[in-house]
């Protein structure tokens, strides 16, 4: 406890750092569910896909010999091309996972099911991805990128860290800065994007009323492929926030953070966009915590024993529900 | 001694019943005169799942072993086969009861993991199939009384006080921060670490295991907090590379001492230029006598050994002498691994009474321009 | 696209309508095959990489398992992603109390635990049914992690990463041996040196305890059969096709939820009891949620709310990766493509309960064409 009090703004501000990364990946469980009432289930591969690219556009451009303003450009280059590919990654599942179970109005389900397996097709695709290459005779060539496919890839790009400014007890790194700025740069365009434009109110009006929306002539299928490709791209980010801070990603990265993105998700209140950074945030900051308090093997039962006594009090989450009704 | 009879035609479950006409077959293989050929040496490990980066490496150090006798042995050739545990014990005993029938089978590299271990070495002991874990440290396991139990590297117990000692001696530390990853052979590690050092523990954090946890920032804060001057970590590579990475980041400026686990290729590509002057004990003899299965090994994997690859090599390389030596019957491979005797690329291969192995020593390594080189052997 | 199920459906029909002794007797004579299926060893269905007695094992306890989640999920209408949770409760309490701090036979063992988790299951679910389905999902996932990481980090109570061994056995009853079969092609063979002796429960045998879990399996169906049909089960029907109708026919809704959640629990504890006692090991790392995700495929793979739909399902998921070894690393790609394929193509799951396929043509044909007691049964 003394040490919590004693470093109180580093946990809290490298918790937040860390909220960062469930924040954003909890907005695309949240826009899905608000627009599909789905668990999209397999949202953390998207994520893992992403990392997976960014890696690799940066090795094939070389940015680990990079100093100075190269290193912000490539810094540019690897959040699009993670958010490219996770957008692209997010608007496929969406095509052969959950379309098809669209069409035929399958049970709700079962659609977990077709997203348990594609998030299984998707991260062992992942693992095995020498195997499509060892064919070719290219495994050798090309073993910067497919070397040891079950092994973890690391960023090749070498940011130092530099303390820049100091919050009490805490002085902020570069990395810090990074990554909350630009989490909240997304997040800021995403929530206007969501109120102002029209795409934006489009969505709003399939999560509140499908029917409704339908009939005024909103395409749902379009609004659907926007969601997925919104929350692959927020993914996307996220997936480029993560090896800044952790700094290498692998073929099963997703899954843990798919779990604590959802379970923030729906901390905030699932379907409700301001709910799911909240949620992000909140659990961030919690796991800092609690692992300061009880160790840091403790943390995931903290994160969901506080998940738990929220829900008890506020059923709908911190925020409540539904991307329709509240403001974003 | 085997019997089968031999019933009816073509058969549906139904005809069971129906005639039981005689003639016996002796099953192939075993024994009867001359040198008994296609033999197989089985791995034993996680190939697929979340610890599948581990058991790989051990596979592809056993195969190696296998294919470079194939090369000299061509006319009696031995092959490898693998048992994918997934490193899931509840998988382990259906797979190893299933290879204790397979006569042809002489020997298991493997184990992979304590874990597995506890689950399947009673089912090997009780069929007498010997085996030689390449990577399983747990000390527990030679307890047992188990008679087909080797192990060919040094158990936790002669690794966590040579690491303490390094340390102390070595390193000089007054504080050091000891954090794990809850699993068994972190843990196990850790706490023997922490009882050598005694007063010069300055703080602990547990951490999860490997893919359940990635951000470290409260066990660096807390690290940082400790005013330690060392940081042992008792755990695999693979979280290892990002802990360390974030201690650097984080402002941590100790030493980075961890174990045999993190004795991998995987940890300095992961960390990079973090993992830069960290400390890797290991109960293995420095690469300058493996350069050669190194070579061999990048050739045929195009990646350097990594964690346990030569300890693996060594195990399959025992079963493959016997086999030269004709021993393949359960008692006369027991009895060979028993009195074996060879130099190996880890270490004098040499078993004791128990299993364990007779002659261990532990080297610290460093890492130093992005490699681990052999720094010096703890006494 | 409805082939598999009226196939199916085309069994139950053809078998319902036999006279009641040959039900009896084509009953019984399924029960002895699926008794005798590893001492038979049938060609093309025996797994060759791993021992077909502990696959086999496995199905039968999987299918335990799907049978209590299936009340959950099927019955009730609670998605619950932390089964694992319970299963690992009810395994750990026969290893804390059979093995690790107190020497008590097996036999007292398996009630405790049930006991246990039947009592975890309430104070689980007291708290937590009142939220909404979809939460349901994610808490009692954080439920079946949070029992893991106690697991492991509840040192000195489960000796943490550790595990616990020597668990008890089963009492033995060594009375006599049976043979094996082995095949020659499609010749069968006895083997009389590799028998299993009738009842000793070993390390090296796994059938043994594959007839224990086979029973307890169809004892817990009779107990689900009897419990589906009475008006607990008709309750249950009544607050997962439409919860605020029930609680307004006077269903105290709530209370049944709880019921069949407890109930599950229990299963849930009884299949963890008797995987410690096979394994006589076992370690945190046997209870991840991998394992309830794939528990809940099950369910809904066999088509949730029909019991030996679930128990197909079960089996053929275990079965199938151990058969399918040769695939290597590429199987549980394939895995899951297959769960893709069926989510698309049989989205009611392989065996959808007649409820539900009624249900279904209802909607097709005029409602006065149904017959009355097609509301009551499933």
């Amino acid at each position: 406890m003394d040490l919590l009090l004693n470093h109180f703004w580093e946990f809290t501000i490298t918790g937040l750092a860390f909220g960062a990364v469930y924040a954003l990946i909890a907005l695309g469980y949240t826009l899905v569910y608000g627009v599909l009432r789905l668990i999209n289930f397999a949202h953390s591969e998207v994520f893992m896909w992403g990392s997976f690219a960014s890696v690799w556009v940066l090795t094939a451009l070389g940015a680990s010999k990079a100093s100075g303003v190269g290193v912000v450009g490539f810094l540019v280059i690897g959040f699009a091309a993670a958010m490219v590919t996770s957008a692209l990654v997010a608007l496929g599942l969406e095509f052969v996972a959950y379309r098809p179970l669209r069409k035929r109005n399958s049970p709700p389900l079962i659609a977990l099911i077709s997203a348990i397996g594609a998030s299984f097709v998707l991260s062992e695709a992942m693992g095995l991805r020498d195997k499509p290459f060892k064919w070719f005779g290219l495994d050798t060539d090309l073993a910067s990128y497919v070397g040891r496919p079950r092994e973890a890839s690391p960023l090749p790009l070498n940011i130092d860290t530099v303390r820049l400014f100091r919050v009490f007890d805490y002085r902020v790194s570069n990395i810090d800065l990074i990554v909350l700025g630009s989490a909240i740069v997304m997040m800021v365009i995403l929530d206007q994007f969501v109120k102002r434009s029209r795409l934006g109110r489009g969505i709003r009006a399939v999560a509140q009323d499908p029917e409704a929306a339908a009939l005024m002539g909103v395409n749902r299928d379009r609004v659907i492929r926007l969601t997925f490709v919104i929350g692959g791209a927020m993914a996307g980010a996220a997936a480029m926030m993560y090896l800044l801070k952790i700094g290498v990603t692998r073929y099963n990265a997703g899954f843990l953070l798919g779990v604590k993105a959802f379970t923030a998700a729906v901390l905030g209140g699932i379907g409700n966009l301001r709910g799911a950074l909240l949620g992000g945030f909140v659990l961030g900051v919690a796991e800092s915590y609690g692992s300061a308090i009880f160790g840091s093997n403790w943390k995931d039962v903290v994160a969901f024993t506080l998940l738990v006594i929220i829900l008890l009090f506020r059923p709908t989450g911190l925020l409540g529900e539904s991307l329709g009704k509240a403001r974003a | 001694m085997r019997s089968v009879f031999k019933i009816g035609a073509p058969v549906v479950a139904a005809a069971l019943a129906l005639s039981a006409c005689g003639g016996t077959t002796n099953d192939a293989g075993s024994g009867s005169g001359g040198k008994a050929c296609d033999l197989k040496i089985g791995f034993f490990g996680a190939l697929t799942g979340d610890a599948a980066n581990l058991g790989i490496n051990i596979k592809n150090g056993a195969e190696l072993a296998v294919t470079q006798y194939n090369e000299k042995h061509a006319d009696c050739k031995v092959s490898l086969t693998s048992f994918d545990s997934q490193g899931d014990p509840s998988i382990a005993p259906g797979l190893a009861q299933k290879a204790v029938t397979d006569k042809k089978l002489v020997g298991i590299v493997g184990p992979a993991f304590s874990g597995e271990s506890k689950a399947a070495d009673p089912i090997f002991d009780k069929a007498g199939l010997n085996i030689i874990t390449a990577s399983a440290t747990n000390p527990a396991l030679s307890e047992n009384g188990w008679k087909t139990f080797h192990r060919i590297l040094g158990n936790d117990a002669t690794q966590g006080p040579a690491a303490a000692k390094y340390i102390k001696d070595v390193l000089k530390a007054q504080k050091v921060f000891v954090s794990d990853d809850t699993s068994e052979y972190g843990k196990g590690l850790a706490d023997i670490v922490k009882k050598d050092l005694g007063s010069a523990v300055a703080g602990s954090d547990e951490t999860a295991a490997d893919g359940k946890q990635d951000d470290f920032s409260p066990t660096v804060t807390k690290a940082k907090a400790s005013g330690a001057t060392v940081f042992f970590y008792g755990g695999y590579y693979s979280n290892a590379s990002k802990l360390v990475k974030q201690l650097k980041s984080g402002g941590f400026t100790g030493t980075f001492v961890a174990a045999d686990g993190v004795k991998d290729d995987g940890f300095i590509k992961g960390a990079g230029a973090a993992a830069e002057g960290a400390i890797v004990t290991c109960p293995c003899l420095p690469p300058d006598k493996a350069a050669e299965f190194s070579a061999a090994y990048k050739k045929a994997y195009n990646s350097d050994p990594a964690t346990y690859s030569a300890e693996a090599y060594d195990a399959a390389n025992v079963f493959l002498a016997g086999i030269a030596a004709g021993k393949t019957s359960s008692s006369d491979m027991n009895a060979f691994i028993g009195s074996y005797s060879a130099q190996g690329v880890t270490k004098n291969v040499k078993f004791d009474a128990k299993g364990e192995p007779s002659e261990v020593s532990v080297w610290a390594y460093k890492v130093s321009g992005g490699k681990i080189v052999p720094d010096q052997e703890i006494k | 696209m409805n082939a598999v199920s009226s196939f199916f459906h085309g069994i139950g029909d053809r078998f319902r309508a036999l006279p009641r002794w040959a039900k009896i007797v084509l009953a019984i004579a399924a029960a002895v095959i699926v008794y005798l299926l590893p001492i038979i060893n049938p060609p093309l269905i025996t797994t060759t990489d791993s021992d077909f007695g502990a696959v086999l094992f496995l199905c039968a306890l999987y299918a335990l398992v799907a049978i209590g989640l299936n009340i959950v999920i099927g019955y009730a209408g609670l998605l619950d992603l932390g089964y694992i949770g319970f299963f690992a409760i009810g395994a750990f309490t026969v290893g804390v109390l059979g093995s690790a701090h107190a020497k008590l036979p097996l036999l007292l063992c398996i009630p405790i635990a049930m006991v246990v988790t039947l009592v975890s299951g309430i104070v689980l679910g007291a708290p937590t049914l009142r939220v909404r389905g979809d939460y349901l999902a994610i808490v009692t996932l954080g439920f079946g992690e949070i029992v893991r990481l106690i697991l492991v980090n509840a040192d000195s109570l489960t000796g943490g990463s550790r595990g616990i061994s020597n668990i008890p056995t089963p009492p033995n009853l060594d009375l006599f041996g049976i043979p094996h079969l082995v095949w020659d092609g499609f010749v069968a063979k006895v083997d009389l040196s590799n028998q299993t002796r009738f009842l000793q429960f070993g390390v090296t045998d796994s059938i043994p305890y594959y007839w224990l879990a086979l029973t307890l399996v169809f004892i817990v169906l009779f107990l689900d059969w009897r419990m589906q049909n009475s008006r607990v089960g008709r309750a249950w029907e009544a607050t997962r096709e439409d919860e605020d109708a029930a609680e307004l026919m006077g269903v105290p809704t709530f209370r049944f939820k709880l019921l069949a959640f407890a109930t599950g629990a229990a299963i849930g504890g009884l299949s963890g009891a008797l995987f410690a006692t096979k394994q006589q090991f076992i370690n945190p790392d046997n209870f991840t949620i991998l394992y309830s995700v794939l528990f809940v495929a099950m369910v809904v793979v066999g088509g949730q709310g029909n019991r030996w739909g679930v128990v197909v399902a079960a089996a053929l998921l275990t079965w199938a990766p151990e058969k399918f070894r040769f695939l290597a690393d590429a199987r549980f790609l394939l895995f899951g493509l297959a769960l893709m394929a069926l989510a698309i193509f049989r989205p009611q799951g392989l065996m959808p309960p007649r409820r539900s396929v009624r249900a279904k043509k209802a909607d097709e044909v005029a409602p006065d064409q149904i017959d009355a007691e097609g509301v009551a049964r499933a």
